[in-house]
């Protein structure tokens, strides 16, 4: 109505900012998942360009050929495998995540500026870094099995275990990633959040419940160990993987507990849902911190 | 034309936006000026829907887009397809080429087979740096890709910040040229710049913020007999010394 009265005092003017030839309004607007589709595809393209990329499968290619040459059996291979998987995947998931979207801020920039909402430039946008980084893992850890042969079937399953608890906590950290990095402008400050992250979840955490056990060793401390074991995606995938191996030494305090709880099916069913879990919590955060991101 | 409503945009302790009221007069080119931390960044995320307003509306031909009022969920983002964005700095993915640039956002906008307009890309002479990684151009070759990708899809609104920083003069001055001919068809223009020669060739209208609130907008015309001063420069730095005293430009727009 505005634009109405407008047109009579300013005659030279268009009444309507929309009243000029243009083909954008007219072009049926794309569906959310057809943009997720697109910048997914985009970052997939993007990141199959990237050293980083390239030199992280060329590590585990390297680190699995090098264990199963020299490691003796495929076996003993994938045990060492599995103290790697642990210790790489949340750090390279974290620094490589937080990194790469400090990066590429002005670039999201002008991608919110076009007719796209947020919750499927989010859903491109993780899907585009987790993907990509997980099928690096899986493809440098597969390829040298595949050439050097994988001995039994349970092997298989291991491997198969192996790589679904890579492609999981890649998933994970590359969420917890995405929520740093929106949440912080700063990227060194970011950076470093990442880091702590990772050493408190990865090497403090361990060792903090045995100092805590060790504590309180007259109490039955069992059943609060195997709560904080559920609350930390790499004991939890240490667990599952080691539940492979009947090796309840190498699991840290919180998995030889966890396998003392639990027989091997329903241990491993109530881990991967502990997983699935922590899966869901990081990117639902991390969606609803982009959604309401002022940039 | 854009009716922005009693915008209000707090960062932390810092009320960057305290009621912005402005409209934006549909086929001119409206200046948005002050002095740094007035809000003019702020107001422009707003409008492009990249910051989030506390409270108050931002109307576009009548209807709601933003704030109060406007639609929510997939409908919310519809509006966008008719502003076409130029920021200051262009930073794009360094393996990408300018023509998957183009085509990327082309999909992302739903861009039918319509007519692009590719004048500036012709201008500027860029057919030969089309397919090159764009991290082995020049920062002034990606401003130019920059301003090419704003006018590509014909939009109704241009939204143009610091547009000329970076471009050498002959660039700037196609640039300039290409605002004036939109202009003159019919687009309507928001302009950020910090080059008073800019605007003095190119605004039509002044919208001028203070500490996150408008303290004057107007024509030209009207700045000038406000003023008392005929060059555009001068006027605005009359606006900038009298600033503190609030409210009289404003009325005088009004």
């Amino acid at each position: 109505m505005t634009a109405l009265s407008l047109s009579t005092t300013s005659a030279a003017t268009s009444a309507a900012i929309s009243d000029v030839p243009s083909d954008s309004p007219s072009a049926a607007p794309p569906t959310p998942g057809t943009v997720a589709a697109q910048v997914l595809r985009h970052g997939v393209r993007n990141l199959a360009h990237s050293r980083w990329l390239l030199g992280y499968a060329l590590f585990f290619l390297l680190v699995t050929d090098a264990l199963l040459r020299f490691g003796g059996g495929g076996g003993r291979a994938l045990l060492s495998l599995v103290n790697v998987v642990l210790f790489v995947i949340p750090l390279v998931g974290l620094v490589f995540g937080t990194t790469y979207l400090h990066d590429t801020r002005e670039f999201t920039e002008l991608l919110l500026a076009q007719p796209v909402g947020r919750g499927a430039l989010f859903a491109g946008l993780y899907l585009g870094l987790a993907l990509p980084l997980a099928l690096a893992f899986v493809v440098g850890v597969g390829l040298p099995f595949a050439w050097h042969g994988v001995g039994a079937a349970g092997e298989l399953v291991t491997l198969g275990v192996l790589a679904g608890c890579g492609a999981a906590l890649t998933g994970i950290f590359v969420a917890l990633a995405f929520l740093i990095a929106v949440r912080s402008e700063d990227k060194v400050r970011g950076l470093g959040l990442a880091v702590g992250v990772w050493l408190a979840l990865a090497l403090l955490y361990d060792g903090l419940v045995l100092l805590g056990v060790a504590l309180f060793a007259d109490h039955p401390v069992e059943r609060p160990v195997l709560g904080l074991m559920l609350a930390n995606p790499i004991d939890l995938a240490r667990v599952l993987l080691l539940l492979r191996f009947d090796s309840g030494a190498l699991m840290g305090y919180t998995g030889a507990v966890f396998t003392r709880f639990f027989d091997g099916t329903l241990g491993a069913a109530l881990a991967a849902g502990a997983l699935a879990v922590w899966l869901a919590v990081p990117v639902a955060l991390g969606a609803r911190a982009f959604r309401t991101k002022d940039f | 034309m854009i009716e922005i409503r009693s915008l209000t945009k707090r960062f932390g302790p810092v009320d960057v936006l305290r009621g912005v009221d402005l409209t934006i007069r549909p086929g001119r080119v409206t200046a948005v000026v002050g002095p740094n931390g007035a809000g003019k960044t702020t107001l422009i995320k707003a409008i492009l829907g990249l910051a989030r307003p506390d409270g108050g509306a931002i109307l576009l031909d009548g209807a709601p887009v933003v704030g109060d009022g406007a639609p929510r969920g997939d409908a919310a983002v519809a509006y966008r397809a008719r502003i076409g964005y130029m920021p200051q700095i262009a930073r794009f993915p360094e393996q990408l080429s300018a023509r998957a640039l183009f085509a990327f956002v082309a999909e992302l906008r739903g861009a039918g087979a319509g007519a692009r307009d590719d004048e500036l890309l012709e201008r500027f002479d860029l057919a030969a740096h089309l397919d090159k990684p764009l991290r082995a151009l020049s920062g002034g070759t990606r401003q130019k890709i920059n301003a090419v990708l704003a006018f590509r899809f014909r939009p109704a609104l241009l939204v143009l910040d610091e547009p000329t920083a970076g471009l050498d003069p002959l660039s700037s001055a196609i640039l300039k040229d290409k605002v004036s001919a939109e202009r003159a068809a019919g687009r309507t223009f928001i302009l950020t710049s910090h080059v008073m020669s800019e605007l003095e060739e190119l605004a039509d209208d002044v919208a001028f913020l203070v500490e996150g609130r408008v303290a004057f907008a107007g024509s030209r015309e009207q700045l000038q007999t406000l003023t008392g001063q005929a060059r555009l420069e001068r006027a605005i730095a009359h606006l900038m010394l009298r600033a503190p005293i609030r409210g009289a430009g404003a009325e005088a727009a009004a």
